[in-house]
């Protein structure tokens, strides 16, 4: 794969504004410079890949993204996180209202050991007393939009443990959208689901895109390659590249990025 | 026969003879209790409330009624305080402090209940005289020492039951906007439950138990208490105060007591059991 310097030159390699936008990010855990320097912009509506070898700290810099670093002690972070307008890491920022916006999937499906109707309505009801009418439809809408409502609707009371780990898993993004989101991260939520059900996922994430950000963490590059439109490659806490998910893939500008998508690492 | 082997011989053999204690223990109280419930009658002897073993009356109602409320009493004061206490120093304090507090808290069970007792007495009984009224010697006293006597139990197996729960469920919480305390209030306690209801069954049996602490503060009078304030005679008083003078059906009547004991605290423990291999 050779790259063109004419292409490198005019190709805009960050933009510059997004829904959220990165500017001069760092993060250290106690001492560890775990993210460094990095400045990138996803765009809203869109999916974005993060990819990159283990322990790179693509994990770390979606928890940047709804602040759930902040459970661990001893993290220090510098820079802005721009998020619709305000750096999430201002003081004073609603955390709460934060983490609304900015729901979070996890690498293995983790619904709470309660029956799939707290499970969808646990979100709503964290932020107020909607009427049980409310709740219903809302839990309709959301099982619906993941495609499980006609499995689960005649056991809505039974336990959410009970479930496939991919059921698990969509009743977790389901969880995630009773809360009417606008950002959704992933993390590596494929990981523990076999082939037909990851390709089930993937289509289930096209789907929600139209009316959703998202910002999946994946070690599978066939995956980013299928449903990115944009992929972050990273290295060793830097954001080496990013750009649009087609030209990652076949017309890598760093050395290093080239070396991963070509198998030169792990 | 070589070293290991026989080291292991050895092991086995005291092993089995702590099991086998329990064995001739349980037969023992059996054997020394039983004829004197076939001789009142269970019914009787369990719900009359007439003790008068020098005329023949063995009715034990009023000190299960009394054991009963002693209980009671201790797990209104000892389960909210303890459980309090676990939350506290399972989810919401640092590592260190933890490390720091936990080993202090399980000191208390290594406290000697006559010094609890002591302190009931010295303390806790002029206390109650003085401002609510009464002999001072009272239920409550007994039921306030008792709830105190079973906090380290309640506390460290609840903090085991809540340090037990999936850090992934925090998480998932928090990352839907919940605050710490609606996430430990809605997952993380129905999460932890059983281990929750077992550590207040073994608090329960401890609180069932415990004879030194009672009988000094408790005033052991033998009648069904109309008010907190009453002086009240627990099974296990009951037996600690009269076997040194009993005989015959007399004597046979404190070990039926114990059987009386024997089944309650098997009880617990087996729920307590069942529950914890529920999970
Ligand atoms: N809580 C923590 N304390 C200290 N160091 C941490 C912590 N979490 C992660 N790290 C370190 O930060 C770096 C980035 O971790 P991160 O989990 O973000 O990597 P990742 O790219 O998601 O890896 P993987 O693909 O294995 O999930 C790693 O070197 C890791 O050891
Ligand atoms: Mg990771």
């Amino acid at each position: 794969m050779t790259i063109s310097p004419a292409d490198s030159d005019n190709y805009q390699q960050c933009p510059l504004e997004g829904i959220i936008t990165l500017r001069s990010l760092n993060l250290y855990y106690t001492g560890f410079h775990a993210l460094k320097e990095v400045n990138g912009a996803f765009q809203q509506q869109a999916i974005t890949a993060l990819i990159g070898p283990s322990g790179c700290g693509k994990s770390t810099l979606l928890r940047v993204l709804n602040r759930m670093n902040d459970l661990i002690e001893g993290v220090q972070i510098t820079g802005e996180v721009i998020i619709d307008g305000e750096n999430i890491y201002a003081p004073g920022t609603d955390l709460i209202q934060l983490r609304k916006k900015v729901g979070m999937v996890f690498q293995r499906p983790n619904p709470f050991p309660l029956s799939i109707y707290d499970n969808v309505v646990y979100g709503p009801r964290l932020h107020g007393r909607p009427p049980r009418r409310e709740l219903e439809n809302l839990m309709e809408h959301s099982l619906a939009a993941v495609q499980l409502w006609d499995e689960v609707k005649d056991r809505l009371k039974a336990s959410a443990l009970a479930l496939t780990e991919e059921q698990q898993q969509r009743l977790c993004i389901a969880r995630l959208l009773a809360v009417e989101p606008e950002i959704l991260l992933m993390d590596e939520p494929c990981s523990a689901l076999d082939p037909l059900a990851t390709l089930r996922l993937e289509e289930l994430m096209r789907e929600l895109k139209k009316l959703y950000t998202i910002i999946i963490v994946t070690h599978n590059m066939q995956q980013a390659a299928r449903v990115s439109d944009d992929t972050g490659f990273m290295y060793l806490g830097e954001l080496v590249e990013f750009g649009e998910t087609g030209q990652i893939f076949t017309r890598p500008k760093d050395v290093r990025t080239e070396d991963y998508i070509t198998g030169k690492y792990g | 026969m070589d070293r290991g082997k026989f080291v292991e011989r050895v092991l086995f053999l005291l092993a089995l003879s702590s099991i086998s204690s329990l064995v001739i223990i349980t037969i023992f109280i059996f054997e020394e209790g039983l004829p004197l419930i076939f001789h009142t009658g269970l019914k009787d002897f369990i719900f009359s409330s007439h003790w008068a073993p020098t005329k023949g009356h063995f009715g034990i109602a009023a000190m299960i009624i009394s054991s009963i409320l002693v209980t009671l009493g201790a797990m209104v004061l000892g389960v909210p305080l303890g459980l309090a206490c676990a939350i506290v120093l399972a989810e919401f304090c640092s590592e260190r402090l933890r490390g720091l507090l936990k080993p202090t808290l399980e000191l208390l069970a290594g406290i000697p209940s006559v010094v609890y007792g002591f302190l009931g007495v010295i303390w806790l009984v002029p206390l109650i005289r003085n401002y609510l009224g009464g002999p001072g010697l009272s239920l409550l006293a007994a039921a306030v020492i008792l709830g105190i006597m079973i906090l380290p139990t309640v506390i460290s197996i609840s903090i085991d039951a809540l340090t037990a729960v999936p850090d992934v469920y925090r998480d998932g919480s928090i990352a839907l906007g919940a605050t710490q305390w609606q996430t430990v209030h809605r997952v993380v306690l129905p999460a932890a439950s059983s281990g929750i209801i077992t550590a207040v069954i073994l608090g329960m049996g401890r609180a069932v138990g415990e004879t030194m602490a009672v009988i000094m503060v408790a005033g052991n009078a033998l009648k069904i208490p109309t008010s907190i304030l009453d002086p009240v005679r627990t099974l296990t008083s009951n037996i600690a105060l009269e076997l040194g003078y009993a005989a015959g059906r007399h004597r046979e009547a404190l070990f039926a007591t114990g059987i009386v004991l024997f089944v309650i605290i098997m009880i617990l423990n087996l729920s307590a059991t069942l529950l914890a291999r529920r999970k």
